[in-house]
């Protein structure tokens, strides 16, 4: 039990980010600040209070038991974590490469790689079609090469999210680096350790807030993504069908189902991420 | 005090706010009855909500009604009709609504929220959309039951997709579609993009496609006849002009615009 021993740090600030002791003196907002930060949240909230008070809660049991929603979360958490997974791996060298190195054209490399996180993910998924399709840039040589082909499949499912979701990290991950002390990592060569070693034992513990938060937005952002899954990865029940495409599909036939499975879909990632909160987060 | 100056300019600028608010709807609630210089009065900002398969047809009636009613700026929605109908139920904001399918009309009629009773203005064909020249060799529905063959259908809950369903099995064709897109557009595209094989769609989306793609028809005794209704909506905020372009959807210019997107008459 860590918490206990972390006494006076108030609760939100551990959650927040890596902030210096110096901030968050209790002081009284100005009555205009304060109204405006009301109207946000109210803004955030209201529709989720309104979709919370529209549906049919005695019927969880049932769709649950549908195989077809049954398959569609089971998806859904697979993929969304397969995602992040890749999204992690690539995305931190990624961010290393950003934060450390210097080279012409880099301003402009860094915003085309944050570009998915602004275009319309039905674009992205168009452009996943070209780049990774039968007749696209690199689908088409893989598939005369070894007779694969991505589209309409689990792999493109995940490709999607990936593609939407790993800017989320970049962006964080190397924001933390940046922040990093390059002392502590010279500190770590000149007692001989190796860059792999420093990697791992110094910068990665380091900016490990930053990661956790990254990986938080990431997941969240694969496990809702619609638009590029549904044209890149098509829509099928059972196969590449994941929880939103079922939510939108459902819309049409039966609203108030739609509603509830939305709010399972919210109710499962909430505890993920709390889960995943209680076991990273609260260690230091 | 030195708050209040910052206080009073949030206040200013939220007076401000709720004013650009206002300001737009007067100018659409006024300007029909206004100073509308068209020959009928009619004017302002007509809101029309069209099935995804109607969207080019639309695109061309919309520019034809605004010639002959220059005061009046069509502003075309297009979703599925499902997608159109629940819009409708939940408060937006439309003017006419038209259809791809009799239930979903039915569904805004029943809930109150039509202003005349709909009318059937067009007709639509299911037809297959193949790559160009055809590679594949596909010659009908029975033709799609091919293991290699990635078949995409529009998903069953949107009316494309239920009358692909009804084609079928007419034909007695038992197929597993690589996937059910979201309407019947997205199915198009598929095909449009190189990575389907063939996709059931409308005739209207063939045509739509423009050389593109290449049309497969069906046998008449299978295909199945999709009506599209249209109606003036209760809600209208510019009711006259509601009126109006459903006439105009009727009438011989629009008919005709419609059979060149590859519609036929009701």
């Amino acid at each position: 039990m860590s918490r206990a021993t972390t006494p006076t740090t108030p609760p939100t600030a551990t959650t927040a980010s890596a902030t210096p002791p110096a901030g968050g003196p209790r002081q009284s907002l100005s009555p205009p600040l304060l109204l405006l930060g009301v109207a946000g949240l109210g803004l955030l909230l209201l529709p989720l209070t309104a979709l919370v008070l529209r549906t049919p809660w005695g019927r969880v049991a049932g769709l649950l038991a549908d195989p077809a929603i049954g398959s569609a979360l089971r998806l859904s958490l697979v993929s969304s974590l397969a995602a992040l997974t890749l999204a992690t791996v690539l995305g931190v060298p990624l961010a290393l490469v950003f934060a450390r190195y210097d080279f012409p054209g880099k301003n402009l490399l860094r915003a085309l790689a944050v570009l998915p996180m602004v275009l319309p993910p039905v674009v992205g998924g168009v452009g996943l079609l070209l780049a990774f399709g039968r007749r696209g840039l690199v689908g088409q040589p893989l598939a005369a090469l070894t007779g694969m082909t991505i589209p309409f499949t689990g792999v493109a499912v995940v490709l999607a999210a990936t593609f939407v979701s790993m800017p989320f990290l970049l962006v964080t991950v190397e924001a933390g680096l940046r922040m990093l002390d390059h002392r502590y990592e010279d500190a770590a060569a000149t007692l001989g350790a190796g860059r792999w070693t420093t990697f791992r034992r110094v910068t990665l513990p380091l900016v490990l807030p930053s990661l956790t938060a990254g990986m938080a937005l990431c997941w969240a952002r694969a496990l809702g993504e619609f638009g590029a899954t549904i044209t890149f990865a098509g829509n099928l029940p059972g196969r590449t069908q994941t929880m939103p495409l079922a939510v939108y599909l459902e819309l049409e036939r039966d609203p108030e189902a739609a509603y509830l499975l939305s709010l399972i879909l919210l109710a499962v990632s909430v505890a993920v991420l709390v889960a995943l909160r209680d076991r990273f987060l609260t260690r230091r | 005090m030195t708050r209040a100056p910052a206080f009073r300019g949030v206040l200013g600028l939220a007076l401000l706010l709720t004013a650009c608010g206002t300001a737009s709807e007067p100018e659409a609630a006024h300007s029909p009855s206004g100073a509308g210089s068209s020959r009928e009065g009619l004017a302002g900002e007509l809101s029309v909500f069209a099935a995804a398969s109607l969207a080019d047809a639309f695109e061309d009636i919309a520019d034809a009604f605004e010639a002959a009613h220059p005061d009046v700026r069509v502003r075309a929605n297009v979703a599925g009709s499902h997608t159109l109908a629940r819009q409708i139920h939940e408060g937006a904001s439309a003017d006419v609504f038209a259809s791809s399918s009799v239930e979903q009309m039915a569904v805004v009629e029943q809930a109150g929220n039509v202003a005349d009773a709909p009318e059937v203005f067009a007709v639509n064909r299911l037809a297959i959309a193949v790559e160009l020249g055809n590679p594949r060799d596909i010659g009908g529905l029975a033709g799609l039951a091919h293991p290699d063959l990635i078949v995409v259908l529009p998903a069953p809950e949107v009316p494309a997709g239920a009358y692909a369903r009804q084609a079928l099995d007419a034909a007695g064709v038992a197929l597993t579609p690589a996937s059910l897109a979201y309407d019947v557009r997205a199915a198009l595209a598929t095909v449009m993009l190189g990575e389907a094989d063939a996709a059931l769609v409308y005739a209207s989306d063939v045509v739509a496609a423009d050389g593109r793609v290449e049309g497969v028809d069906i046998a008449p005794e299978d295909n199945v006849t999709a009506t599209y209704p249209i109606a003036p909506l209760a809600g209208a905020a510019n009711p006259e002009a509601a009126q109006a372009f459903v006439a105009f959807v009727h009438g011989p210019q629009a008919q005709a615009i419609l059979a060149d997107h590859g519609f036929t008459s009701p």
